[in-house]
């Protein structure tokens, strides 16, 4: 099965990354590649550098590469915008999406989506087609179209902000998904809606990284390769039997990991 | 932050109405005393009881202090060094626009607003003032039809003096201030609107103030009458060139509603705001007001300050007539070394009067805005309500936001609802939006338009695109 999607090329390619924020190195030497139809999770310890990895994929300006290096499509990213890297097809589902104010939801993912569509040569949508196409993506996460008039994620509940986090990305198409704890804060209803929504936007030509604490959520997506992170580090990579070993023995069970290397 | 400098850069200002027209200029001597005000009055020839309120108001002022409540800090101005009246060289007497200098026509043309019969703006008439007198007036001949007098206070002076003697400083007396009192003594051009009984203005009135001349002042003064039943709306917008000195300008805008009426009054402010290391810009003092004296009349003011190195300024409401309404809706924006205190007054008077003030106000660069409100109930304003939204939004980390608001209420049957907030466009906002594709000055923008909705939502069609562009332009920092 593993050989048959490796026979296209890889959608995104971590290689030997190390960054840091104010001068503390987050990460230190992470490879992380992800071929088209895959689905990986990255599990590990608060702080372990889970967040800061999806963050640098996505271009935050508050970190710094220190070495190595990026590649989606095979094209090196280090230095492009965030903007550029989300036009281009790369998905942030955020931890804690940002509320801002007066800024209505609607508006938001037209100018967000074009800008996609945009880069895809696609010809732009206006008012009206627009909330047509959206109407539709609304159903996969089980949206009320009252979101819609509400100012970005202000007022949202914690489930509430996660749906629209998929509504996104069910707008952006991106070639791929990184989902930082997307389940984190979701009842059992939600996290299947969440879920379910990931798995039909996704097909055999997209990547998806979840980062989770949770099996429950690979439960229902099911992650090709586990990796377990610690210090800035992967230091542990397995199948998805991997995670259910993870479960039963806890964080603690790989500190082992690293005093063996 | 790497995003801070961004910001900065973001914000950074171009002033595309730095120029200065090079036009022959008749000025009078620089000073103020007893003799240069017989000299404007001289100049205007003005009837006898004008040159008396000028006098009058002028010993007043010099009984008064230049107040310095406002959290401002600015270098003390010489009344002394400043020119007090000044204009361009024309023909003693015009009675067309082809008889204007080209050369005032051209610069009214270059700042958007056309003037000549053939390209002037359709659906607004204009009163041009450049520098100490007004230029020309627009559409005068369609509004009179209605029995609308549109034209500059001068000219009202001489031909509507009646009106001008019955109203002139009744609602801002010239002893009302420090700034007030000083414009009374030399105001020199301005403009002036008087709707009669049940007339709706047919169109929308502006006029334009063009401060051209670095060394003199501008003291414009407008007075708008709407009488019973009467309705307009009146959009004002100034600019001036960039001079390494300040110019100080001292407004006085008085407005009148008697029963029923309604005057929306609405300003785009651009006067030039200084350098980045705040040389220069236009010292901008100003006293608005409004009184609500007849039943059921309201008055609105809608404002977006975006000029200016020093902006004072209160448009307020006297609320007379029993159920008057008085709003005031204000977008400020200061960046650079910029300083604004501006907000309003809403005194009720009169029973179920009602009040709504929104301001928001942005900073950005080094600046300094402050929202300074009153709302007052007296004792005979019974079921009388306002209520108040003051919203502040920082941009970056060195700009400041103050909310004075004052609430005195005489009136235990009434009600006062008081909101405020503080905001900052934060890294992670900006993170999250760019991170869905949208760049990072489109980012800023939606976020500042946002913000601003609430007050765009009430500025009328023509000025609401404007002001939008203006605020887009001073935050994308294209080169205009």
């Amino acid at each position: 099965m593993q050989s048959k999607m490796k026979e296209s090329d890889p959608i995104l390619e971590v290689e030997n990354l190390s960054a840091s924020t104010d001068n503390l190195p987050i990460l230190k030497g992470v490879s992380l590649t992800v071929y088209p139809g895959e689905v990986h999770a990255i599990m590990g310890r608060n702080g372990c550098g889970k967040s800061t990895l999806s963050k640098i994929i996505a271009g935050h300006p508050s970190y710094i590469i220190t070495n190595g290096e990026i590649k989606f499509l095979g094209e090196n990213i280090n230095s492009l915008e965030p903007e550029e890297r989300s036009q281009s097809g790369i998905f942030l589902g955020f931890q804690y999406p940002i509320e801002i104010p007066g800024v209505s939801n609607l508006e938001f993912l037209r100018v967000s989506t074009n800008a996609r569509r945009k880069f895809l040569n696609k010809e732009e949508l206006d008012t009206f087609d627009f909330e047509e196409l959206v109407k539709e993506k609304l159903e996969i996460v089980k949206m009320d179209q009252a979101f819609l008039s509400r100012s970005v994620n202000q007022g949202f509940s914690g489930g509430e902000k996660k749906r629209n986090e998929i509504l996104q990305m069910a707008l952006l198409e991106p070639k791929i998904a990184i989902l930082d704890e997307t389940d984190s804060g979701l009842d059992i209803d939600a996290l299947r809606i969440v879920a379910s929504g990931i798995k039909r936007i996704s097909n055999s030509q997209t990547g998806i990284i979840l980062i989770t604490h949770y099996q429950r959520l690979l439960d229902e997506i099911k992650p090709n390769y586990v990796h377990v992170m610690s210090d800035g580090q992967i230091i542990k990579t397995g199948e998805s039997d991997l995670a259910l070993e993870l479960e039963k023995k806890g964080y603690e069970w790989t500190d082992n990991f690293i005093k063996e290397t | 932050m790497v995003n801070e400098n961004l910001v900065k850069d973001v914000v950074k200002e171009p002033y595309k109405y730095g120029f200065v027209t090079d036009i022959e200029t008749e000025k009078i001597e620089k000073g103020l005393n007893e003799d240069i005000i017989k000299l404007i009055s001289q100049k205007k020839e003005e009837p006898r009881f004008l040159l008396d309120f000028r006098l009058k108001a002028f010993k007043k002022w010099q009984k008064m202090k230049e107040p310095d409540w406002a959290a401002l800090g600015y270098k003390k101005i010489d009344y002394q060094d400043i020119i007090y009246y000044s204009a361009p060289k024309q023909k003693e007497k015009i009675s067309s626009l082809d008889e204007v200098d080209p050369k005032l026509l051209e610069t009214f043309d270059k700042l958007g607003i056309p003037l000549t019969e053939q390209k002037k703006l359709t659906n607004v008439a204009v009163d041009a003032v450049f520098d100490s007198v007004s230029i020309a007036t627009t559409f005068r001949e369609e509004l009179a039809e209605h029995g609308v007098i549109f034209c500059s206070i001068s000219e009202a002076v001489k031909n509507h003096a009646d009106l001008i003697e019955k109203y002139l400083g009744t609602v801002v007396p010239a002893s009302d201030n420090y700034f007030a009192a000083l414009n009374s003594a030399v105001f020199s051009d301005g403009s002036f609107v008087y709707i009669p009984k049940g007339v709706t203005c047919p169109m929308d009135l502006s006029s334009y103030f063009r401060i051209n001349s670095g060394d003199s002042g501008q003291f414009e003064r407008t007075l708008i009458i709407a009488e019973e039943s009467s309705s307009v709306s009146y959009l004002e917008g100034c600019t001036a060139p960039m001079f390494d000195t300040n110019t100080l300008h001292a407004a006085v805008v008085e407005l009148i509603a008697l029963d029923d009426a309604s005057i929306k009054y609405s300003t785009v402010q651009n006067w030039y705001a200084g350098d980045e290391e705040g040389i220069g810009g236009i010292f901008n003092f100003v006293t608005k007001r409004g009184k609500c004296l007849g039943k059921r009349s309201k008055i609105s003011w809608s404002q977006v300050e975006t000029g200016s190195a020093i902006t004072w300024k209160y448009p307020s409401c006297l609320l007379l007539g029993e159920e008057s309404v008085g709003e005031f809706y204000s977008v400020a924006l200061t960046n650079n070394l910029q300083q604004a205190d501006t907000g309003t007054k809403m005194i009720h008077i009169g029973p179920k009067t009602k009040s709504t003030i929104v301001s928001k106000g942005i900073s950005a660069g080094n600046s300094k805005n402050s929202y300074r409100g009153l709302v007052k109930i007296g004792t005979k304003a019974a079921g009388s309500r306002n209520y108040s939204q003051c919203d502040s939004m920082l941009i970056g980390d060195q700009a400041s936001a103050n909310t004075f608001p004052y609430i005195k209420s005489q009136q235990p049957n009434s009600e006062i609802e008081h909101e405020a907030s503080t905001c900052r466009i934060s890294e992670d906002q900006l993170f999250y939006l760019q991170s869905r594709g949208i760049e990072f000055e489109e980012a800023v923008s939606m976020m500042v338009s946002g913000f601003c909705r609430d007050v765009f939502n009430q500025l009328p069609m023509e000025f609401a695109a404007e002001a939008d562009k203006l605020l887009a332009l001073k935050l994308e920092g294209s080169v205009g």
